[in-house]
C-alpha cells in the first residue's frame, strides 16, 4: 500500500485487480477448452464458461481504465500485526485438522490467536477459554446433535 | 378464500407444540447472534444453518423463519445501542436510533423498532400470503426463458444498480458466477474448474462462501482497523416504554415504512437499502418536528425499521414462488431449502402445501414471539453487546469454523473458508460489495440451467429469449438498469468534475 500520489501514475490496486481478473478468465477459458464431454443438442457445458470468461475480461479491462482515472477507494492503513495473528491462527487451524489434531485443539488455536490479534495480552487464559469452548461444542454436537466433528487423540477421551 | 383456508391449515401445522418450540428456539438464537456487532441477518442464518441439520424439514424451516426475523431484530438493537449497523439495511435506523440512545431515549427507540417491526412484519406477511398464490399461478406459465430473464434482472439489480460503483458490484457478481461454475455440470456430468481436486466436484458450498466473506472477512477487517474506530455501548437510561406522544408519532411512519418496504422487497430488484432510505427521507419531510431530525427523532427509527422488516418479508415472495433469491439472506435461505431437497418455486406450493403454509404461518408466530420475548429480555441482549471485542470475534471465528466442519470436515473446505475470508477482507478494504458474490454463486448455475433448457426447446435459437413478451420485457429492463448508472455518470461528467 505504498501508493504515492504522483500525477499521471496508475492506481496500483486497480491494476492488480484487473490483472487478476484476466488471469481468472484465462483459467476459465483453459479449463473449458480442455473439456471432453459435449452436448448433442442445445448448448454444452462449455458455453457458460466462455460467457463468464468474456465478462471477466471486460471487467478486467474496465479496471485498467479505472486505474488511470480515479482508481479504487484509498483504504486506511491496516494494523498488520493484528492481521498476522488472525491469519496465523486460521492456518494453524487448517494444519491441525489436516494433521489429525482434532477439533478441540483447533478451536483452542483459533480462539487464542484471534483474541491476541484483537489486542488481548493473555494468551494462556484465552487458550484455556478456547479449549473449554471447543470441548463444550464438541460434546454438544456429538451427544445432542449426533454430528461428529473432527476427532483427534483428545476427543477419543470423551467418546 | 382459498388462501384463507390454506393459511388456517398452515397455522394448524405451525401451532403444534414441537413446532412452537422450534420457532421459539429460532427466535431466541436469531436474536442472540444477530445482536452481536458486525453480524447481520445473512450471517446469522449462515452460522446457524448447521444447527438445523438434524431436524425434519418443516421444523427446521420454521426454526429458520424464527432465526431470520430474530436476526433482523437483533441487528436493529445493535444499530441503535452501538451505532454499528450489521448491514446496510440498518444504516438508516442507526442514524436516528443512536442519537436517541445518546439522548437517554434508547428504551423508546428499541420499543418503536420492535413494535414497528411487528406491525410491518405482520402486514407484510399477510401481503406475502395473499400475493404468493397469485404469483404462483403466473409463475406456472413461465418458461425457462422467462426464468432466465428474471435471473438476469436479479443479477443486474443486486450488483449494479444499488452499490456505489457498478463496476465493483459486477466484479463481485462475476467472481460469484465463476465460483458457481466449479463442480460437476448437472446436465452432462462434465467436471468444470475442479483441477483434479475431488473435494471441488460437489461445487462451492454457499454457506462456506457466505461465512467466509461475512464472518472471517469482517473479523479481519475490524482487526485491521481496530485503532480507527473504538466502539462504545450507550447504556439505556430511563423508561423502556414509549409515551403516548411516542405512539402518536410512530404509527404513521410504521405504516408508511411498510408501504415502501413490502413492494420493493417483493420485486426481483430486492434489497432493503432503498426502502429504508426512502422511508427515512419521507419521514424527515413529513415530520412535524423537523428540527429534531439529526438529534434523535422517533419517526426516523420507526419508519426505516418497519421498511426493513416489511422488505424482508417481501423478499420471501420471489424466493418462495419463483425460487429466486434477491438478497444475501435469501440466497442462504435457498441453500438451506436445497439442503433438505426442497426446491422453492410454484411446484413447492402444489407438492408441499403443509410446509409452505406452515412456514408462512410461523412467520406470524415468530413475529408475535419476538415482540413478547424481546422487550422484557432487552437487558440480556444489551449484556451480549458488552462482550469484550477480542472474545467476541474469537467466538465468531470459532462459530464459523464449527459450522464449516459440521457441513464438511475437510481441510480443503476449511482452506476455502479461509481464502474466502481473506477475499472478503480485501473486498471490504477496497469497497467491493460482498453480497452480489453470494447471489452470483447461487443464481449463476440456476441461470445457466434455465438458459440451456430454453435453448434445448428452441433447438439452439437464442432469439427465443426475445420472442417471448415476458422474457423480452425483463431483459429490456435489465439492460436499462445496467446501462442507466453509466449513462447518468457520463451526464454528470459534463456538469461537474467529481473530484
Amino acid at each position: 500500500m505504498t501508493n504515492q500520489k504522483l500525477t499521471g501514475s496508475a492506481d496500483r490496486p486497480a491494476l492488480l485487480v484487473g490483472v487478476l481478473l484476466l488471469i481468472v478468465a484465462a483459467f476459465v477459458a483453459y479449463d473449458a477448452s480442455q473439456q471432453t464431454i459435449t452436448s448433442n443438442y442445445g448448448i454444452g457445458p462449455t458455453a457458460m464458461p466462455y460467457v463468464v470468461c468474456v465478462g471477466l475480461v471486460l471487467l478486467g479491462l474496465a479496471h485498467f481504465f479505472v486505474a488511470f482515472r480515479e482508481g479504487l477507494p484509498k483504504p486506511e492503513p491496516a494494523d498488520r500485526s493484528a492481521l498476522i495473528w488472525i491469519v496465523a491462527g486460521l492456518i494453524g487451524l487448517i494444519a491441525c485438522i489436516a494433521l489429525g489434531g482434532g477439533f478441540i485443539v483447533a478451536i483452542t488455536i483459533v480462539f487464542a490467536c484471534t483474541a491476541r490479534g484483537f489486542g488481548r495480552r493473555a494468551l494462556a487464559v484465552d487458550a484455556l477459554i478456547g479449549f473449554v469452548l471447543g470441548l463444550v461444542i464438541f460434546l454438544v454436537f456429538a451427544k445432542l446433535l449426533t454430528l461428529l466433528l473432527p476427532v483427534g487423540p483428545l476427543e477419543h477421551l470423551f467418546l | 378464500m382459498e388462501t384463507t383456508l390454506a393459511l388456517m391449515h398452515g397455522f394448524s401445522v405451525a401451532l403444534e407444540p414441537s413446532k412452537l418450540l422450534f420457532c421459539l428456539v429460532g427466535v431466541f438464537l436469531g436474536t442472540a447472534v444477530g445482536v452481536l456487532p458486525g453480524i447481520g441477518p445473512a450471517l446469522t442464518v449462515a452460522l446457524l444453518l448447521p444447527v438445523t441439520f438434524k431436524l425434519d424439514p418443516a421444523g427446521s424451516m420454521i426454526m429458520f423463519a424464527g432465526i431470520y426475523y430474530g436476526g433482523m431484530y437483533g441487528g436493529s438493537t445493535t444499530a441503535i445501542l452501538l451505532n454499528a449497523p450489521g448491514e446496510s439495511a440498518s444504516l438508516a435506523t442507526a442514524l436516528e436510533g443512536s442519537k436517541m440512545a445518546k439522548a437517554g431515549r434508547g428504551g423508546p427507540a428499541l420499543s418503536t423498532a420492535a413494535i414497528g417491526s411487528f406491525v410491518a412484519g405482520t402486514i407484510a406477511t399477510f401481503g406475502l400470503a395473499f400475493l404468493a398464490p397469485w404469483l404462483v399461478e403466473i409463475a406456472v406459465k413461465f418458461g425457462p426463458w422467462d426464468y432466465f430473464a428474471l435471473m438476469i434482472v436479479a443479477f443486474v439489480t443486486v450488483s449494479a444498480t444499488f452499490g456505489d460503483s457498478p463496476l465493483r458490484g459486477l466484479t463481485s457478481l462475476f467472481i460469484g458466477i465463476t465460483l458457481g461454475l466449479i463442480g460437476i455440470d448437472k446436465l452432462t456430468g462434465q467436471a468444470r474448474l475442479t483441477f483434479g481436486v475431488p473435494d471441488l466436484l460437489n461445487g462451492v458450498e454457499v454457506t462456506t462462501l457466505a461465512v467466509g466473506l461475512f464472518a472471517v472477512g469482517e473479523a479481519l477487517y475490524v482487526a485491521s482497523r481496530r485503532a480507527h474506530a473504538p466502539e462504545e455501548i450507550i447504556p439505556i437510561k430511563g423508561s423502556l416504554w414509549m409515551t403516548k406522544q411516542d405512539w402518536k408519532r410512530s404509527w404513521a411512519p410504521w405504516l408508511r415504512g411498510t408501504a415502501f418496504g413490502f413492494p420493493i422487497g417483493a420485486l426481483p430488484a430486492g434489497g432493503a437499502e432503498v426502502p429504508t432510505f426512502l422511508s427515512y427521507s419521507t419521514e424527515r419531510r413529513l415530520c412535524k418536528y423537523p428540527d429534531e431530525f439529526g438529534k434523535g427523532a422517533i419517526e426516523g427509527v420507526a419508519g426505516p425499521e418497519a421498511a426493513n422488516n416489511a422488505s424482508a418479508a417481501g423478499t420471501l415472495v420471489p424466493l418462495l414462488t419463483l425460487g429466486l433469491p434477491t438478497s444475501a439472506t435469501a440466497a442462504i435461505m435457498l441453500a438451506g431449502f436445497q439442503q433438505y431437497g426442497l426446491n422453492p418455486g410454484p411446484l413447492l406450493f402444489a407438492e408441499k402445501p403443509d410446509l409452505v403454509w406452515g412456514l408462512i404461518a410461523s412467520l406470524f408466530i415468530a413475529n408475535v414471539m419476538l415482540v413478547i420475548i424481546n422487550l422484557p429480555l432487552i437487558g440480556i441482549w444489551v449484556r451480549l453487546l458488552a462482550i469484550p471485542q477480542p472474545w467476541l470475534y474469537a467466538g465468531i471465528l470459532v462459530f464459523a469454523t464449527m459450522g464449516t466442519l459440521a457441513v464438511n470436515a475437510s481441510p480443503v473446505e476449511l482452506s476455502m473458508l479461509f481464502v474466502f475470508g481473506y477475499l472478503g477482507y480485501l473486498m471490504r478494504r477496497y469497497d467491493y460489495p460482498v453480497a452480489p458474490m453470494v447471489v452470483g454463486l447461487i443464481l449463476g448455475p440456476m441461470a445457466e440451467a434455465q438458459l440451456r433448457r430454453a435453448l434445448q426447446i428452441s433447438l439452439g435459437d437464442p432469439m427465443i429469449l426475445l420472442e417471448n413478451p415476458i422474457s423480452a420485457t425483463l431483459l429490456g429492463l435489465a439492460f436499462i438498469a445496467l446501462v442507466a448508472p453509466f449513462v447518468m455518470k457520463g451526464l454528470n461528467r459534463f456538469k461537474a468534475a467529481e473530484d
